[in-house]
């Protein structure tokens, strides 16, 4: 009784016809303004080179499948804080200011994070954002910086960023089997193979 | 809802479903007006700052959001005609950037702030980017018209989003918007890199 009535609920708030036409809304298939060229080409050079990287994708659902491990408000502070910093590291890496080992960096934070999620760790609040945001900069400087010539900075960083925050949207909602017993050792070994992970990066980077 | 009004609805959604979608081209045919609403949507920085703005508002109550969304077009518009009168004079993209970029930050970190300190923000944005608008539009010879446009999409998305956001209710929901804040001040930081290069 109580599913039917959030059934028809939900159907009351969003009719079939107006989320089709919300969709259908987003069906164009290029759009053209301001006469200039590889706009387009910049949003989504920036939206599919953070998924481009398995180092990359490893260590942002890691972020996300810890904050879904910490509960609030640990959930949303990390995403909140991991794009500013991150982008704070890419900020550096264009304005030709050399970060040491970032590779090496980045394995760690595979490393790191995925030893966090294995251990099902809670620090304190503030230490969980200082980690996170330390790794932040590593990931920033060595990714955010990759435009293609002729394309357009703000589109690529603008997809740049959502990309990386929908990888932590994909760890938090895999994260949220947390709350199953089963749920919790399945998160657990996925921490464990993040780690794993990590290690490949880092002899990778070291050799 | 009936199966006539489900039927018409998808039959709606099939109409809007163009293949290719042109602005800003001559033979757009759209006229001064939606060109200048289409110019607004498709100016990264200026959309930008106009969503943080106008999240801002949202975050901070039904008040700040009424304010903002009357503030907003208002000072974009008086702005716009005074940079009409100086055409391809104004470009400021560092003052542009950092417009968006602290809006952002405002919005990620949500601190307490009054109303009218909400709308004297959204105002002050407006002018900026008012300013720019009409100084571009006056480059290639547009007019009032165009400033119009722009005006009213920007009251109109003020409206929206600022509705949208007060009306949250679920804790995630808000949490949501401070994420969106965070991207949109990520954004700035890597163009002031950009920039810098």
């Amino acid at each position: 009784m109580e599913e039917m009535t959030r059934t028809v609920t939900l159907r009351n708030r969003l009719p079939l016809p107006l989320a089709t036409f919300a969709l259908a809304l987003l069906w164009p298939l290029a759009g053209l303004a301001h006469i200039q060229s590889g706009e387009a080409g910049g949003f989504v050079s920036g939206l599919s080179h953070p998924v481009s990287g398995l180092d990359h994708v490893l260590a942002m659902v890691a972020v996300g499948l810890w904050g879904a491990q910490l509960g609030a408000p640990a959930i949303w502070m990390l995403p909140v804080a991991f794009p500013m910093m991150m982008a704070f590291g890419g900020m550096l890496g264009l304005i030709g200011m050399p970060l040491p080992g970032v590779e090496i960096g980045i394995a760690v934070s595979a490393i790191v994070l995925g030893a966090l999620v294995m251990g099902e760790v809670r620090p304190p609040l503030k230490v969980a954002v200082l980690i996170v945001a330390f790794f932040a900069v590593f990931h920033g400087h060595a990714h955010g910086t990759e435009l293609q010539p002729g394309q357009n900075a703000m589109l690529y960083s603008l997809g740049f960023v959502i990309a990386t925050g929908l990888l932590h949207a994909t760890g938090i909602a895999i994260g949220l089997i947390h709350r199953w017993d089963t749920g919790r050792k399945v998160l657990r070994a996925a921490g464990a193979a993040v780690l794993v992970s990590g290690f490949y990066f880092l002899w990778s980077a070291l050799t | 809802m009936s199966r006539v009004a489900r039927r018409l609805g998808l039959v709606a959604a099939m109409a809007a479903v163009p293949s290719l979608a042109q602005a800003h081209l001559v033979n757009s045919g759209l006229g001064p007006f939606y060109d200048g609403a289409l110019h607004l949507l498709m100016s990264p920085a200026d959309v930008l700052g106009l969503v943080a703005a106008t999240l801002l508002a949202g975050l901070h109550g039904a008040r700040a959001g009424r304010l903002a969304a009357i503030v907003l077009p208002l000072t974009w518009f008086l702005a716009g005609l005074a940079g009409l009168q100086l055409p391809g004079m104004l470009d400021l993209p560092w003052l542009s950037v950092l417009s968006f970029a602290l809006l952002g930050v405002l919005v990620a970190l949500d601190p307490k702030l009054p109303a009218e300190a909400v709308a004297l923000l959204a105002g002050l944005f407006g002018v900026l980017h008012g300013l720019l608008n009409g100084s571009a539009l006056a480059a290639i010879g547009a007019g009032w018209t165009s400033m119009l446009g722009i005006a009213v999409t920007v009251g109109v998305i003020s409206l929206l989003l600022s509705a949208g956001v007060v009306s949250l209710r679920a804790a995630w929901a808000r949490i949501a918007v401070r994420v969106a804040g965070s991207w949109v001040a990520a954004v700035g930081i890597l163009m002031f890199g950009w920039m810098l290069q």
